[in-house]
């Protein structure tokens, strides 16, 4: 059943960014970034963590991931640490995205040659 | 050519541009987002039950493992003939991500792996960093303000 979720709601997550391509003529930059920060402000109200029990990868997959995961590493630190905890928390929870984004962006880049 | 102002100029050149197809766009960026979705889950499902993650840092090999699916994809040519055809269907998962900074680093891979590859590595991603990282810490300072006083 979560799969079914999964599928639904990733998709639709990406129907609202294609939206945005084409009617509000955003470019693909401007639609990332808009929804990082859309996965921010949902975390904020505590609103992220239902859609990824209810859909699984559905949210957690599509790029407002990055944004709940970034806040919600840093609300766990200000837990612990206080205001200072929101930069020491900044990117608990997404370490092993960026770190793999920057590893396999550099090897593949060193491999393989550009094509056309 | 003197009778052309324009509002002529714009009618006539629309004519010539695409016509976007919005349905289709988003009928297609629906159902290619929705499976690299359904890809990721069973890959969470795979950490979960063989690897002994639990179900909230499932998360974390689940992407890291997208992320290297993509910048294969991107290597090979695949994941840019997939963006063509599904748009943000693509762009949007987190494999988008990983396929702008693989190949924003190939493209400029011809100027040497320090000034070309690791520094055009963030040139689009880059974005998606700083605009998550601004937003997150304004919020995380809000909510925080929030909590000590309420």
């Amino acid at each position: 059943m979560t799969f079914l979720w999964a599928f639904l709601v990733g998709g639709g997550i990406c129907v609202i960014g294609q939206l945005l391509l084409d009617v509000a003529k955003l470019t693909p930059a401007h639609v990332m970034s808009s929804f990082v920060v859309a996965g921010a402000v949902l975390d904020a109200f505590d609103l992220y963590d239902n859609l990824i029990e209810f859909a699984g990868a559905g949210a957690t997959v599509p790029i407002t991931s990055f944004g709940h995961s970034l806040l919600h590493g840093a609300m766990e630190e200000a837990d612990k640490h206080g205001v200072i905890g929101v930069a020491v928390g900044m990117f608990g929870l997404t370490s092993a995205g960026i770190a793999s984004a920057i590893l396999f962006g550099f090897i593949m880049a060193v491999i393989f040659k550009p094509k056309g | 050519m003197s009778g052309l102002n324009s509002k002529d100029y714009k009618k006539t050149s629309k004519s010539y541009q695409p016509k976007t197809n919005y349905v289709w766009n988003c009928i297609k960026a629906f159902v290619v987002g929705g499976i690299i979705c359904v890809i990721g889950e069973l890959l969470s499902e795979m950490y979960i039950h063989w690897f002994d993650f639990s179900e909230e840092n499932a998360g974390n090999p689940t992407v890291a493992t997208l992320i290297f699916l993509a910048a294969l994809a991107t290597g090979l040519g695949v994941y840019d003939k997939l963006g063509q055809f599904a748009g943000a269907g693509s762009a949007v998962p987190v494999t988008g991500f990983a396929n702008s900074i693989t190949s924003a680093a190939m493209e400029h891979k011809s100027e040497g792996l320090v000034l070309g590859v690791a520094t055009n590595l963030f040139k689009l991603a880059g974005s998606v960093i700083v605009f998550g990282v601004v937003a997150a810490y304004v919020l995380g300072i809000i909510r925080f303000t929030w909590q000590a006083i309420f």
